[in-house]
């Protein structure tokens, strides 16, 4: 099948067997939507779960066969060189398609229990997941542009669903702002980008930049600085990461779910394929800019961290500490350093997915104080000990995968030399473990014996925690195939 | 390393069964029906027990006169990162995963936690299993995560079953060791990446011990980075206040097995890693670390001296033997490490039995305030003789283990750190002025209404210290069989240390109780 023409315009070839994932996506979202518009009465929750777990467990299927083509035939590029296909793209693929499917079942609980109609949020959500796999998959900066706003809109709406809520809107309309901000930097970055190497292709990017000496780099490192900045704010990374504490609190909790774990993956995802691919042979100008933002990320993070008394925002900041230790991994520019990076990033996504699952049963009133826990441990106490382990997880404690994650950020760090980060990143782990225990004690020490639970427990809740919690222990105990898999995952830029 | 390979394929891995044994034990505990909660702690004890018979085995079995590492196992882990399972025990390790292995059935036969037994006994055995993990682990990176996930149901049974401040304690006593193990998994990586070179990376302990190639500066940065982490965890005096609040806030199983394993594994930590794998660091640091033990010999008494509360005076008098430990460990010679050694059992039996004492006095009068105790001689006399025995051996009195451990430390750093001796010596003193000040208003004068209802010993009781008075009288008396197993791996260190240092050890003649052994049969 020779590529398609038009008047005369020759089109690029579209390998559309990889991006079947995100059309498989792309088509249950417009099934819901027009199942919920033309069915005559009221289409019924389980109907929209269902169609997105469908698609989510279709498309992973199709991701695994991709991943196999890869492992055979080696990494390529599609829609010329717009589009890579190569480990990178769908290790970032399976972990949005785990993201998605967790979002969908934890909101199924959610929704129901707040009365907002399922159909669009599901439909959001699934172009939204989709954004995210474009957004990661992409070589061209204009693609990844155009899937980082199609990550971003669906989660404005999602925010602002909640319309009885005030906080919700008021999230929304602050991480929309502030989201069309970063968005602007990011967009003017990649101008900038075109104008110094005349192209906006990474793959073009990176071989310009290997063969040309630049007298005056000046707008290359314009560039790279606005592209920084703008990716910078949505893995909320100090000090842009004002938004995260407000939007975190007043957005529904398997939202919040969803930005902490797959915005901030995708956004680290387009982070790595710009900077570590990209500009590659310019990772002296770069890194050291890194390394600061990680140092202030870490620091900031764990610090105000321990200052909330919000359970939500405590989380946020704690969101953004991991952040600081992603950026550690990505400082070190190395392929060690991207595969520690890519590990965190997977078992982070289903440590917070987790967490905020559990958040989200315990009530979603406008404030969520450290108080609300109190008891579980007596209460429920198979579901303290899972949120105990996620917490502890967080901290970095052993037989976690949370443990496996820093040491292989520590040892990045420490390969490149990078002792004084490696050092900061563990203290300021024991500065936000001090949070963690916060909670855990909060739900095991309980002074005066009251019955107080206003969490309403569904049970896909209890699905998404089990899951989480074992994914946590079992990587903690045997990480083995996910460092091999993480391994293999490290981006590479290819041309057709 | 494939000749220990096929050594250990061959026989029974009883190290890693060790290590097993409680996990599985706590799996089964959790999941007994929560109705039947008379159940948990006899099955807990009989998990316990069996791994208690395992290190009693391991005891049997564990050759004298070798002092490498016996019963190694090495199984792939993580290969991508270099790390294996690997565990082994030498003479050092021995005496310590034997204790551990006795004292958690006895605590958990012993001490009641009045509510939610199933939680209890599990963290109880976890507890078991990672003490047990780091002491045996010869991997840097097993003994990290031992290391740590110690801390864990450590917290929680302070946590859960301790005593009215006990959030404070509980998250102070964690973010201590914590903080100071953070440095630690940095250096424990450097010392990894760094050693490499153009071999492939290894966590292997042995291995790295005979590298040694980082350069002086590095290596020392990294000993400093290992000593943090471990003289927090002993602890060395300026970081020590976690163990005051942590104590008297725990239950007292959670104080006896803090006193009697948690604490040992910053000295042997400090053996272990710091002499083992820095000997030229170590020799650097020496001076300054036994000043630091010695500061805690005094301040640790004068500090116990002052307390109104007993357990708070028990939990300073183990500031007070730590430090005599760390003066052992950085004087370098045969005696002063087998002492050093010697009174990490030591101090695990008394001290270990001291908080059992105090609890149960907890238990018959609610109160552990020195103040509101007294004349209970004359209410509880077997009890008050119990508490005698070991309080003597606490001191150090001749006759009991004490005495020995104490003995052996100042006779073999006076050699090369003569003024720390003196002054530790004067430690030996003060701990009698604290102990028996607080026996005398305690145990002495006239009983008021409330003291004379106190009961006397159970039998129950009395065979749940019986193990530890056994061995207190045992090791004061005939302390040859651990000493003859820890000499061949002390004098090991030694000359690993000679040989990696400008450090020489002066010539003392030979060790003191082998020789006496050594003159009788010569009579023959």
């Amino acid at each position: 099948m020779g590529p398609p023409q038009l008047l005369g315009f020759v089109g690029p070839t579209v390998n559309w067997w990889a991006l079947l994932p995100q059309m498989i996506l792309l088509g249950a979202a417009l099934t819901i939507l027009l199942v919920s518009a033309l069915a005559p009465q009221r289409t019924s929750p389980a109907f929209t779960t269902t169609t997105t777990l469908c698609s989510a467990i279709t498309s992973f299927i199709v991701a695994i066969g991709l991943w196999n083509d890869v492992k055979t035939d080696g990494p390529s590029s599609s829609i010329a060189s717009a589009f890579g296909i190569d480990g990178f793209s769908i290790f970032f693929t399976i972990l949005i398609l785990i993201g998605l499917a967790a979002t969908a079942l934890l909101s199924h609980g959610y929704l129901d229990r707040e009365g907002i109609d399922p159909p669009e949020f599901h439909a959001l959500l699934l172009c939204s997941a989709a954004g995210a796999i474009v957004m990661a998959s992409a070589n061209d900066l204009i693609v990844m542009f155009l899937g980082l706003e199609a990550l971003s809109i669906g989660i404005y709406v999602m925010i602002a669903m909640h319309h009885r809520r005030s906080e919700a809107r008021e999230s929304a309309i602050k991480y929309f702002v502030l989201g069309a901000f970063s968005s602007a930097f990011l967009l003017y970055g990649i101008a900038l980008t075109y104008g110094a190497t005349g192209s906006t292709n990474l793959v073009h990017v990176r071989n310009y930049l290997d063969a040309v000496v630049f007298r005056d780099q000046h707008l290359l490192m314009a560039a790279m600085a606005l592209l920084l900045v703008g990716l910078s704010f949505k893995v909320a990374a100090a000090p842009f990461h004002f938004w995260a504490p407000d939007v975190y609190q007043g957005a529904p909790s398997p939202v919040t779910g969803w930005m902490a774990s797959i915005a901030k993956a995708a956004g680290f995802a387009a982070l790595l394929r710009i900077f570590f691919a990209g500009f590659a042979s310019h990772d002296v100008d770069w890194a050291p800019i890194v390394g600061v933002l990680a140092l202030i990320t870490l620091a900031v993070g764990a610090i105000m961290a321990i200052l909330q008394t919000d359970v939500k925002r405590m989380l946020a900041f704690s969101s953004v500490s991991h952040a600081g230790y992603v950026l550690v991994a990505v400082h070190s520019a190395s392929a060690k350093g991207t595969s520690a990076a890519l590990f965190y990033l997977f078992t982070y996504t289903l440590m917070v997915l987790g967490t905020f699952a559990v958040v989200g049963a315990m009530g979603n009133d406008d404030e969520h104080p450290l108080s609300r826990y109190a008891g579980l441990g007596r209460t429920r106490p198979v579901l303290a000990i899972g949120f105990t382990v996620l917490l502890l997880a967080q901290a970095g404690i052993p037989v976690t995968s949370g443990f496996i994650a820093k040491f292989q950020v520590i040892a990045a760090a420490v390969d490149n030399e990078s002792y004084f980060i490696a050092g900061v990143a563990m203290v300021t782990a024991v500065i936000s473990a001090f949070m963690y225990l916060r909670i855990v004690m909060a739900m095991y020490v309980v002074d005066d014996e009251k019955e107080d639970s206003s969490s309403t427990w569904h049970w896909s809740t209890s699905v998404v925690v089990i899951a989480t919690v074992s994914f946590t222990i079992l990587i903690g105990v045997i990480p083995q195939f996910l460092i091999e898999f993480a391994e293999d995952a490290v981006p590479i830029l290819i041309r057709g | 390393m494939q000749l220990l390979a096929a050594q250990s394929a061959s026989s029974f891995p009883v190290l890693n069964a060790l290590i097993i044994v409680p996990i599985i034990g706590a799996l089964v505990v959790v999941s007994l029906p929560n109705s039947r909660p008379e159940l948990m702690r006899p099955v807990g004890a009989i998990f316990a027990s069996i791994s208690a018979a395992l290190s009693l085995y391991v005891m049997a079995q564990f050759s004298i006169h070798e002092a490498g590492f016996q019963f190694q196992s090495i199984q792939s882990w993580i290969p991508s990162l270099g790390i294996n399972w690997h565990v082994g025990v030498d003479g050092i390790s021995l005496w310590l995963v034997v204790l551990t292995g006795l004292i958690t059935p006895i605590v958990l036969i012993a001490v009641d936690p009045h509510h939610d037994p199933k939680p209890y006994t599990a963290w109880l055995l976890l507890l078991q299993a990672g003490s047990f993990g780091a002491f045996l682990a010869l991997d840097l990176f097993l003994f990290f995560v031992m290391f740590e996930i110690v801390l864990v149901p450590m917290y929680m049974l302070i946590g859960g079953w301790g005593y009215d401040d006990r959030r404070y304690a509980a998250t102070k006593f964690f973010l201590y060791t914590m903080a100071g193990s953070a440095l630690m998994l940095v250096a424990i990586v450097s010392v990894a990446t760094l050693s490499a070179g153009d071999q492939d990376i290894t966590f292997n302990v042995i291995e790295l011990a005979q590298r040694q190639a980082l350069s002086t500066n590095t290596a020392r940065l990294c000993f400093l980075a290992f000593a943090l982490a471990f003289v927090i965890k002993v602890p060395i005096v300026p970081v020590h206040t976690w163990l005051p609040d942590a104590h008297t806030q725990a239950p007292t199983a959670g104080s006896v097995v803090l006193a009697a394993v948690m604490l040992k594994l910053g000295t042997y930590g400090l053996l272990r890693f710091g002499l083992y794998l820095f000997p030229e660091a170590s020799v650097w640091a020496a001076p300054t670390l036994a000043t630091l033990g010695v500061i805690g010999v005094i301040y640790g008494a004068i500090v116990a001296t002052m307390q109104k509360d007993l357990k708070r005076l028990v939990a300073y008098s183990s500031v007070a033997h730590m430090g005599f430990i760390i003066l052992g460990i950085f004087a370098f010679t045969t005696q002063s490490l087998e002492g050093g050694v010697l009174q990490m059992i030591n101090h695990g039996l008394s001290t270990g039995a001291l908080f059992l004492m105090v609890g149960m006095l907890y238990e018959r009068r609610k109160t552990r305030a020195i103040e509101e105790l007294n004349g209970i001689q004359s209410a509880a006399p077997i009890f008050a003789g119990f508490f005698t025995v070991v309080m003597l051996s606490s001191i150090g009195v001749p006759g009991l283990n004490g005495f020995v451990g104490e003995f052996l430390v100042l006779i073999g750093s006076y050699e090369t750190r003569r003024w720390w001796t003196v002054i530790a010596a004067t430690g030996v003193i003060l701990a009698a002025l604290y102990l028996l000040w607080a026996y005398q208003r305690v145990f002495h004068g006239e009983p008021a209404p409330d003291d004379e209802k106190t009961p006397d010993l159970t039998f129950k009781e009395g065979l749940v210290l019986a193990p530890f008075i056994l061995g207190i009288v045992f090791l004061g008396l005939y302390p040859k069989p651990l000493i003859e197993r820890i000499e061949p791996a002390v004098n090991n260190l030694i000359s690993h240390l000679e040989h990696h240092s400008d450090y020489v050890q002066p010539d003392l003649g030979a060790p003191v109780v082998v020789d006496i052994d050594r003159v009788s049969e010569d009579d023959h």
